[in-house]
């Protein structure tokens, strides 16, 4: 018999099979995992994971039941190492094959790894799944100073946590500030100034020469270029990820950073769609082909995939949003900002409670906000309605944004 | 453990028994009780988690924060007194027996 086949049981990989049910297709549902878990959550992993005491089971998506119960095959800890596409098969790293009716792409990103003498050392890590974060944790206790490279968000997750945990912490950045790929100099100065109300010492333009050995394989300290010495037990690498599309791309399936999709998340080939990390799509809010790295993005595509496989009618049109959480400060954006033309600020920055609305020309395009989730939650609606709120409304804490959008 | 009484908007009961910690989200969650989403995984960023807490409950519970009290004005079922986030609530003895209404939509 054939079916569904997901490969991939991240984000998007779960959300579809869910969806599937849920929208309900009742053929067969096969998900595939190179990752020997059931399907957990990433974002708590540089968040509250390492500071909960619920352990790994709150990760989960949902317990093994849940797959029994609606009938979702699940293959973990098993790789898909290629796709026949004239036979509509895929092969397994077991050398069994599957056959699939329709095929759902759901790799996701892989972490880019430090190049540097040392960086296979003892206490070098990375977090991108359960195992990486095992990884970390059982350094942890012997970790006094803590050496983050990269200056993106799970970085400084990450630092911001590592903190929490009485650690001293020195983050490396090779720019001349943090989140620049992400968010205006403004934010970035703000958020700046949070680190170091924590105590994390933050470097910029630092190049790493390379991870010092004590003696026995493990890691004592990181050289800067410079000369700098800086003692670490542990180094945390968190440098971005690429997109995987190896299986896309052997498989002769456009692609160009990323598998390129249609509206309706369908590759060049009808049968196979792709969602989440490794997916491209041409985005209506900006007007071209772009690719997100985000729970959002991720859930919405499967979404849709899961109700065109159904035979429903579906196109994938939603407006991004992200949140990131460092301290006690939440980091909410909805929409891209990428070419605005001014913005207005809401709130105050000594309150920690403010939002930057950017526009471009007259039209709002996306919202950055600082502990005002409200701000965030009429964003997404007033950005999706194309409705751009008055200079004075912004500014105006006490008009309701929403009440512009409210049925 | 402590057992959580969910109520679908059509009434159908689900009784669930959560470790000390786990929240009411990620209870309905990971056991397929249907009705609560929780797409930002408990961040108190999505609101998709919303529930509404039987009245005999609410005084028991720890207090809202003020993220939790912005985002619930903008769920997608009506907002009510005893509306709360299902992520910022954690299951415990206290709370044990806890009865959790959910709302007709998430988003
Ligand atoms: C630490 C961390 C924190 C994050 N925080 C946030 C946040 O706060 N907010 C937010 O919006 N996003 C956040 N993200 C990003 C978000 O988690 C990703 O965008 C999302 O996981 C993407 O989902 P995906 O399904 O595309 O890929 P993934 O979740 O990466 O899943 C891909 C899966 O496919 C498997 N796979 C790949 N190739 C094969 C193969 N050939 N055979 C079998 N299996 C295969 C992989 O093993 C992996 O499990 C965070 C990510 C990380 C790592
Ligand atoms: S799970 Fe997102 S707000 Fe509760």
């Amino acid at each position: 018999m054939t079916g569904v086949v997901i490969v991939g049981g991240g984000h998007a990989g779960y959300q579809c099979a869910d969806s599937l049910r849920r929208a309900g297709y009742d053929g067969e549902i096969t998900l595939v995992d190179g990752e020997g878990h059931l399907p957990y959550q990433r974002p708590p992993l540089s968040k509250s994971h390492l500071l909960n005491d619920t352990g790994e089971e709150a990760l989960l998506f949902r317990t093994q039941s849940y797959y029994d119960d609606h009938n979702i095959g699940l293959k973990l800890g098993h790789r898909i190492t290629a796709i026949h596409r004239a036979d509509k098969q895929v092969e397994l790293d077991n050398s069994e094959t599957l056959g699939y009716d329709k095929l759902v792409l759901a790799t996701g990103a892989k972490l880019r790894q430090l190049d540097l003498p040392g960086a296979a050392l003892n206490g070098v890590g990375y977090i991108k799944s359960l195992d990486d974060i095992r990884y970390i944790q059982s350094h942890l206790n012997q970790t006094e100073d803590a050496v983050i490279i990269g200056g993106g968000f799970i970085a400084l997750e990450f630092a911001s946590t590592a903190a929490k945990l009485g650690k001293k912490v020195t983050v490396l950045v090779r720019g001349q500030r943090i989140l620049a790929n992400a968010v205006t100099p403004e934010l970035s100065q703000y958020m700046l100034d949070i680190h170091h109300q924590h105590g994390v010492d933050i470097r910029f333009g630092a190049e790493v020469d390379h991870i010092a050995d004590d003696g026995n394989g493990n890691v004592e300290a990181v050289r800067l270029k410079d000369g700098t010495l800086l003692p670490a037990q542990l180094v945390l690498a968190g440098i971005g990820v690429t997109a995987d599309t190896e299986l896309a791309v052997e498989a002769k399936l456009l692609c160009h950073d990323g598998v390129v999709v249609d509206a309706q998340c369908r590759t060049n080939d009808p049968d196979i769609f792709a969602a989440g990390d490794s997916a491209r799509y041409n985005n209506p809010f900006t007007g071209r082909e772009i690719r997100l790295e985000s729970v959002q993005n991720a859930v919405d595509q499967a979404k849709v995939i899961a109700q065109v496989i159904a035979g429903q009618d579906a196109g994938y049109h939603s407006v991004p949003w992200f949140w990131s959480d460092q301290y006690d400060i939440k980091l909410q954006m909805v929409g891209v900002h990428e070419g605005y033309t001014h913005f207005y600020q809401r709130g105050s920055q000594e309150d920690d409670k403010f939002s930057l609305f950017f526009f471009r020309d007259d039209r709002l395009i996306a919202i950055h906000t600082v502990n005002r989730p409200a701000d965030h939650m009429a964003g997404r609606k007033l950005i999706t309605a194309g409705v751009s709120p008055t200079q004075e409304q912004i500014e105006d804490v006490n008009f309701k944004l929403n009440s512009l959008v409210k049925k | 453990m402590p057992t959580v009484n969910y109520v679908s908007f059509d009434g159908q009961s689900t009784q669930l028994e959560l470790a000390e910690g786990m929240t009411i989200m990620q209870g309905a969650v990971m056991n397929g009780v249907e009705g609560i989403e929780g797409e930002c995984s408990g961040s108190c960023a999505c609101a998709t988690c919303h529930c509404y807490v039987d009245d005999a409950w609410l005084a028991k519970l720890p207090e809202m924060s003020e993220n939790e009290d912005e985002m619930l004005d903008d769920t997608a079922s009506e907002r009510k007194p005893n509306s709360r986030l299902s992520c910022q609530i954690k299951a415990s003895a206290e709370l044990d027996g806890i009865v959790i209404h959910m709302p007709e939509e998430q988003e």
